[in-house]
């Protein structure tokens, strides 16, 4: 096991007087112990200590887009063994607003949740919802799609709207590109977000007790996305995520830009993988050496009637069901499969909502389930065999694994059998 | 009825009319009871709606009877049938006593469809027609503890013939004849209760018919059919109501459909009915509403601060929008919100961090202010649902709770007056 490395010890006393270098003297908020790094591959366990709880590592985070995760309630969550949940600044900064969510003591409050909170900047949210948006170095400019008003998202909004909010983490705004463009589109908005990141640390009222995250840019080249490291890195911010993927590039570029990533991040902080949630997606990116991610996959698709299962997902409303009296997994220690059939689910979808919360809470138990068991075999020395006996179970065989996935994980000297 | 263990205890019999008790025996090894005037668990397929187990059990006491109904069942027949050991483990249920009527009684079931030889129902998949046959093969399914009888209620438009309703009161009574004549036979119906059905339409002497008819077959119970809210109008109900429970046997329960305002249960608790549908929190839950009224009538100071003790300020927040007639109005509209409720979707709650109702002990109430709830149903999240119904369901039930107690302490007029808050009882 490795020797157990603590960082982000406080400076909150020297920043007081330290106006003006704040922008590279960001206290932090947090503590990452690393239990344990894979000899193998770059993956590690570490428990990231937050103001409101520790989270083990690596770590799934559901998504509560609106002060709420769809239809299940803090206790459920809490139960499921939950430690931290996102909270989308966006919606979250229109309805109810922040100066509600403040009068409430923060998100927290306002939906009752102990444990800890990430928000977003919002920047993400405008340019895939909004149609018209406009960014200049400014902000992000768009139109509210509630009265119409133009609105601008600054850096400096962002962070005061997720100071409101009290997050424990706290998302920089950054310039998001669609991970498919190309050309200096591209360049300029990796620039810009590390200007914007510095707009960030200067504008965060609460360095003590809510940490700022980076993120890094530049798009599928390597050569930006070197640049938007060594920039970044220098800044001394508590942790960094890894932005701008997951938008429906090529997996074989995306791979190789997280790996590039984690390379050149600091081994003392936590790193985060931005909007990745499939189950393949996350022992891969967690073998590249990632420790966080976030995706509304699991419970999206859960309202659906798609249930995720070790070998990959069961369309509980599909008719071969309708007489299935074994419950989704077997092996599944959620409470929707210690009580109900796929029968039964299947039938109660005809009947009732409670049928989503059902597969909802079935899917963040999965989720959470496969980070616990990649987190306990990283720990016990044996993730290169997990991930064999992971990849065997999901795929029916050799030949079906997703070539970027051996070739990600070939990168990190597990030859898949 | 061979074999039938359900026994009904009063422990008091006020005015000759409502009555306190216990209802006894009730589950496959009768080792249930429930208490009564009571109010059965509502539920789509055997789940209370929007709410997992998990949820459900934040209710504390749980009630101890599950309605079940056929509109839901019956497109399940042959899943039920394969899976061969009843609906209470098909659908997951916990240690509860199963009770199955024919009809949703939060869903109105259109008319036209009933002949001499069958009834039918509305599942997901369109209609159902059910002869006695086909209603018995699905509760030999079930296994319910206690069903309804097969029945014709097709009479609650006020246009219904006096022809019509005689008709409806013979072939529910023939539909019970043949209906008990399988369930006698039957050896997986065997300790499992039938209720008779009392039809008759708004004709006081159709429903003495069919009362006394009813009352000499075999059953444990009565249903009281084609009295629902929306259909006749509550003085109308009551006098029919009265008619009717003076034929019936004093030691058998009567349950009343249909019926779920709380002004309405009082009323027809004071002509002596035991059983609600527990359907109207469902309905309030699903326009956006939580049950506030006052039913506190606790004379101890210290008890009055802890028991639900309702709404903070009624006068202030008078929800309905002015003091809305009961009973006559709104026959056709069960969507329209009353005045025991407040609409959270109000702009004047969104900043209102106060619990549903003070001191109310449900985990709504002592986890999430009225702003939160409000946000939640502006921008339309799950979760309103599932915390609503928590809310409603406890409420409601406790409600239940206050009605034994002041029937127990000769405090029904006073208990009447408090659920009305404060304005007097209409008298049509």
């Amino acid at each position: 096991m490795a020797a157990t490395i603590e960082c982000g010890t406080d400076t909150n006393t020297l920043v007081s007087n330290m106006s003006v270098k704040k922008a590279v003297e960001a206290t932090s908020a947090l503590t990452l112990r690393i239990l344990a790094e894979c000899p193998v591959t770059k993956a590690r366990a570490c428990d990231l200590i937050l103001p409101h709880s520790s989270v083990s590592t690596p770590v799934f985070m559901p998504v509560g887009t609106q002060g709420t995760l769809k239809g299940i309630t803090v206790d459920q969550l809490e139960g499921l063994g939950c430690h931290i949940c996102l909270g989308n600044t966006y919606h979250l900064g229109m309805r109810p607003g922040p100066d509600l969510i403040e009068k409430a003591n923060g998100l927290h409050g306002f939906m009752n949740w102990k444990r800890n909170l990430l928000t977003d900047s919002g920047g993400f949210q405008m340019v895939s919802l909004v149609e018209l948006s406009e960014v200049t170095e400014e902000g992000v400019k768009f139109r509210s799609p509630y009265d119409g008003k133009e609105i601008l998202l600054s850096p400096e909004k962002s962070i005061s709207i997720q100071n409101s909010l009290g997050s424990d983490i706290m998302m920089q705004l950054d310039d998001v590109v669609s991970s498919t463009v190309t050309g200096p589109r591209v360049e300029e908005a990796m620039h810009r977000s590390i200007r914007w990141l510095d707009r960030c640390i200067s504008a965060n009222k609460n360095p003590d007790k809510q940490n700022l995250f980076a993120i890094i840019q530049g798009g599928l080249n390597a050569d930006l996305r070197k640049a938007c490291l060594d920039e970044m890195t220098q800044r001394n911010v508590p942790g960094f995520a890894i932005g701008g993927l997951s938008g429906g590039e090529e997996k074989d570029d995306f791979w190789r830009m997280v790996t590039l990533s984690t390379d050149h991040l600091p081994r003392e902080k936590p790193r985060y993988l931005m909007g990745v949630g499939y189950a393949v997606d996350l022992v891969v990116c967690v073998a590249l050496g990632c420790d966080m991610f976030d995706c509304v996959f699991p419970t999206r698709t859960a309202r659906f009637g798609s249930a995720l299962v070790p070998w990959g997902s069961l369309q509980v409303k599909h008719k071969q069901y309708a007489k299935d009296f074994q419950p989704i997994d077997s092996d599944c220690q959620c409470p929707t499969c210690k009580r109900h059939s796929r029968a039964y689910l299947h039938a109660l979808f005809k009947s009732d909502t409670a049928a989503m919360h059902h597969i909802t809470i079935h899917n963040i138990s999965y989720q959470l389930t496969l980070m616990n068991s990649v987190r306990q075999s990283i720990v016990e020395g044996r993730f290169p065999q997990f991930i064999q006996t992971f990849m065997k179970r999901m795929f029916p065989s050799r030949d079906q694994y997703p070539s970027w996935a051996v070739d990600a994980l070939a990168s990190v000297n597990v030859t898949l059998e | 009825m061979s074999g039938s263990r359900m026994k009904l205890e009063l422990t008091r019999v006020v005015q000759g009319r409502s009555r306190l008790g216990v209802l006894k025996g009730l589950g496959k090894t009768g080792q249930h009871s429930l208490e009564v005037p009571g109010c059965l668990l509502y539920t789509h397929l055997g789940t209370v709606p929007h709410l997992t187990q998990d949820t459900l059990h934040t209710l504390s006491p749980l009630p101890c009877v599950t309605q079940v109904n056929l509109s839901n069942i019956a497109e399940h027949r042959d899943v039920l049938e394969e899976f061969k050991d009843g609906f209470r483990k098909f659908a997951g249920l916990h240690d509860t006593v199963l009770y199955c009527s024919l009809h949703d009684p939060a869903a109105p079931c259109p008319t036209g469809y009933t002949t001499n030889k069958t009834v039918s129902v509305w599942g997901s998949g369109g209609r159902i027609e059910l002869t006695v046959a086909k209603f018995m093969a699905l509760q030999k399914t079930v296994q319910a503890d206690w069903y309804q009888s097969m029945a014709d209620g097709e009479t609650w438009q006020n246009t219904t013939s006096r022809k019509r309703v005689r008709k409806s009161v013979d072939r529910t009574l023939a539909h019970l004849d043949e209906c008990l004549l399988v369930h006698q036979s039957s050896q997986e119906l065997k300790g499992v209760e039938v209720f008779g059905v009392v039809e008759g339409g708004d004709i006081l002497e159709e429903r003495i018919r069919s009362a006394r008819e009813t009352a000499k077959r075999p059953v444990a119970g009565f249903c009281l059919d084609g009295l629902q809210t929306g259909s006749v109008d509550q003085a109308l109900r009551i006098q029919l109501t009265s008619a009717v429970i003076k034929e019936l046997p004093e030691y058998k329960p009567r349950l009343m459909q249909g019926v779920g305002r709380p002004d309405e249960v009082l009323d027809c608790v004071d002509a002596g009915v035991d059983l609600f549908e527990g359907f109207f929190p469902f309905q309030v839950t699903e326009r956006g509403c939580a049950l506030s009224f006052n039913f506190d009538i606790s004379p101890d100071p210290e008890r009055a601060g802890r028991a639900p003790p309702a709404v903070l300020d009624l006068n202030e927040e008078d929800p309905a929008g002015g003091t809305q007639e009961n009973g006559d109005v709104n026959l056709e509209d069960q969507t329209q919100m009353t005045h025991f409720e407040i609409n959270l979707k109000d702009t004047r709650y969104q900043d209102d961090f106060r619990p549903l109702v003070n001191g109310c002990g449900c985990y709504c109430c002592r986890n999430h202010k009225r702003a939160y709830l409000h946000h939640l149903l502006v921008t339309n999240e799950l979760l309103a649902g599932v915390l609503l119904m928590i809310h409603n369901t406890a409420h409601y039930h406790s409600f239940f709770g206050a009605l034994r107690e002041a029937l127990a302490n000769d405090k029904l007029d006073l208990l009447t007056r408090r659920v009305l808050g404060g304005r007097s009882k209409q008298k049509e």
